[in-house]
């Protein structure tokens, strides 16, 4: 197998994978705390991108345009909370589902008014351009590795958050029982509003840091939110450490099938019957590794207690 | 006497709406108009689709967001055997029914292991694989689809190239899958989905093993929309993997829900309503489906009877 390849494959199957873990936490979140499922995820995953797109036109950098779009961004999940999805938490699953369905079609509409049909190329500060030799014969872009340390760094922070201070640990109380927290006289409203805000920041942010690599476009975040289902699914519904890991897997499954599955079947089958199948195969991959988890823990990999 | 009244005012509107169906093409025969025989067609096929769909969602509480995909392997089915050059019709049609039948079998006996969001989550997830399995097959066209020369040939029988004779094709067949719903709803066996939906618990009890009434439901709904897919595949001539688009889904359920989930002329009327409210906005301005979401959310937070829903309140007001 080639050495190079590999390991480059498995620094982009991790580069793919904390931007998922970043929309998959806020999704898991949302779900775990408010028993709500929330299509619209996806959605400000690529408002984040066309944010920070049109910051770092007026700002003529990339650096700002991040620090303007993300709380750009959650100020769009907080809007949409208080404005909609407040009413919805006492009805069924299915509401949810439909009116977060609404949702992104009156997204993809806006912005397809506000910034045209055309995607939205985000160019890349000169620095960060780049590539780097990170071992012997490895080149592996600047950005990228940018983007892998961000994503850890951002899981390590949130991982401390809840588990360290006050408000995580009323998002762990929240997502193992809400009707107590409620009766400890825990403002839920605001909790609920504040978390759906930092999940949509994250979502934004995972949007912003891939737009310069596949550049912004309209539904971008509905191919990446089933993604992002799959992972909680695998990981367990609400739990973030379960996020983390199945993102991880997810991703990593995915490129590793893309990149080396043909050469696999070719061991197995004829060279013809390789080439044909293993496309489709490793565009099934991760479905099929749900399928194979869920029928042996229905609840996912890290259920959280207590439900 | 309530009862009498609502169910007079259905039976004059299915009535209505079934004699408007059968006599429209000597109706745009005459004035040579086309386009709304194209536009019934697509609605009588989202109707079966959208029937099939509220067997299981609005009977049986199985809230699948992955119904499109019978759609799509229906219409594959199809398109597939008429690019190596066999058009048999009832060969089609069977390949079609097994074909979604084994799939909502597979993907069913996983699903239906979990509940609530799991279950939305995963039909979604298996959709989207099939979707991506499809995009990837070069050989069927992958993304850009795949045109299917020829309509499906019944023989003697009767000869869909003909665009009158599809029309009523597609009309018969919509009447006898809303009359096999509705057997199947009244059935011994549609009152346990129906119980097992409302309380599962003790269905259990007494009992009944919902997990497999609820997978053969799963199985028939399948079968059901997987027909309505090889009526599509033969109405467009063309299949892509678009058809069975997440989003696809989620217009599927939107109909049940404007129809009003549960009552067997619901995905009718929710269907009409999509197509007729699809072709209106579309053409009224690019951005129609702002408006179009708008009045989803719309739906959900105000109107939960749907369409059905105001026609019952209609005929009880009436009385």
């Amino acid at each position: 197998m080639d050495w190079v390849l590999f390991v480059t494959q498995i620094l982009n199957g991790l580069q793919l994978g904390v931007l998922l873990f970043l929309l998959a936490s806020g999704l898991t979140l949302i779900f775990g705390i408010m028993d709500f499922v929330n299509l619209a995820h996806g959605s400000l995953y690529m408002i984040g991108a066309y944010f920070c797109g049109t910051f770092t036109d007026i700002t003529d950098s990339f650096f700002y345009g991040i620090i303007l779009a993300i709380p750009a961004t959650a100020v769009v999940g907080v809007i949409v909370e208080i404005i909609i999805i407040r009413r919805l938490y006492s009805q069924d699953h299915l509401d949810h589902v439909l009116a977060t369905f609404g949702l992104i079609l009156c997204f993809d509409a806006l912005v397809h008014f506000a910034w045209g049909p055309e995607g939205m190329a985000i160019p890349l500060p000169a620095i960060l351009d780049g590539q780097i030799e990170i071992l012997p014969d490895i080149v592996f872009p600047t950005f990228r590795l940018l983007i892998i340390t961000t994503g850890l760094t951002l899981a390590i922070i949130l991982y401390l958050v809840i588990t360290r201070t006050r408000s995580g640990m009323l998002i762990r109380a929240g997502a193992s029982n809400r009707t107590m927290i409620g009766a400890l006289g825990i403002d839920i409203k605001t909790l609920f509003t504040l978390v759906f805000g930092a999940g949509a920041a994250m979502a934004g942010l995972a949007g912003m840091m891939i737009s310069p690599i596949t550049e912004a476009s309209i539904g971008m975040g509905n191919d990446i939110i089933i993604v992002a289902f799959v992972v909680i699914i695998i990981g367990g519904i609400g739990s973030v450490k379960g996020a983390f890991i199945a993102a991880i897997l997810v991703r990593f499954i995915d490129t590793m099938g893309r990149s080396f599955l043909d050469t696999f079947l070719k061991l197995l089958l004829s060279a013809e019957s390789a080439e044909t199948a293993a496309p489709a195969l490793s565009a099934m991959l991760i479905y099929i590794l749900m399928a194979t988890i869920l029928i042996f823990r229905p609840q996912g990999l890290f259920p959280p207690r207590g439900r | 006497m309530e009862k009498a009244t609502r169910f007079t005012l259905r039976v004059k509107i299915t009535v209505v709406i079934f004699l408007v169906l059968f006599f429209l093409p000597i109706y745009t025969g005459l004035t040579d108009n086309g386009f709304y025989l194209d536009l019934v067609n697509r609605l009588m096929i989202l109707a079966i689709a959208a029937a099939s769909l509220n067997l299981i969602l609005g009977h049986g509480g199985m809230i699948s967001f992955g119904h499109a995909a019978y759609l799509g392997i229906g219409a594959y089915c199809v398109g597939i055997p008429a690019y190596y050059g066999v058009d048999n019709g009832p060969l089609q049609i069977f390949l079609a029914v097994a074909a979604s039948g084994i799939f909502a079998l597979i993907t069913g006996a996983i699903c239906l292991r979990t509940k609530g969001v799991y279950f939305i989550m995963i039909t979604m997830a298996f959709t989207q694989m099939v979707f991506f399995g499809f995009v990837s097959v070069e050989e069927y066209g992958g993304d850009d689809g795949l045109v299917i020369d020829t309509r499906s040939n019944f023989g003697s029988f009767i000869n869909i190239q003909d665009n009158i004779n599809l029309y009523y094709f597609i009309l018969i067949s919509l009447i006898i899958c809303l009359f096999l719903i509705h057997k199947i709803t009244k059935s011994r066996f549609g009152l346990v989905i129906e119980g097992s939906r409302s309380n599962e618990q003790r269905m259990r009890s007494i009992g009944f093993d919902t997990y497999r009434y609820r997978l053969i439901c799963y199985v028939i709904a399948g079968c059901i929309c997987g027909y309505a897919g090889a009526l599509l595949g033969n109405f467009t001539n063309f299949i892509s993997p678009e058809m069975m688009d997440w989003a696809a889904s989620g217009e599927l359920i939107f109909m049940v829900i404007l129809g009003g989930t549960g009552s067997l002329l619901g995905p009718v009327f929710g269907a009409a309503a999509f197509v007729i409210l699809e072709e209106w906005l579309s053409s009224l301005t690019l951005y129609w489906h702002f408006i179009f979401g708008a009045l989803l959310i719309m739906v959900v937070l105000f109107a939960r009877g749907g369409i059905s829903g105001i026609v019952t309140y209609l005929g009880n007001r009436k009385q």
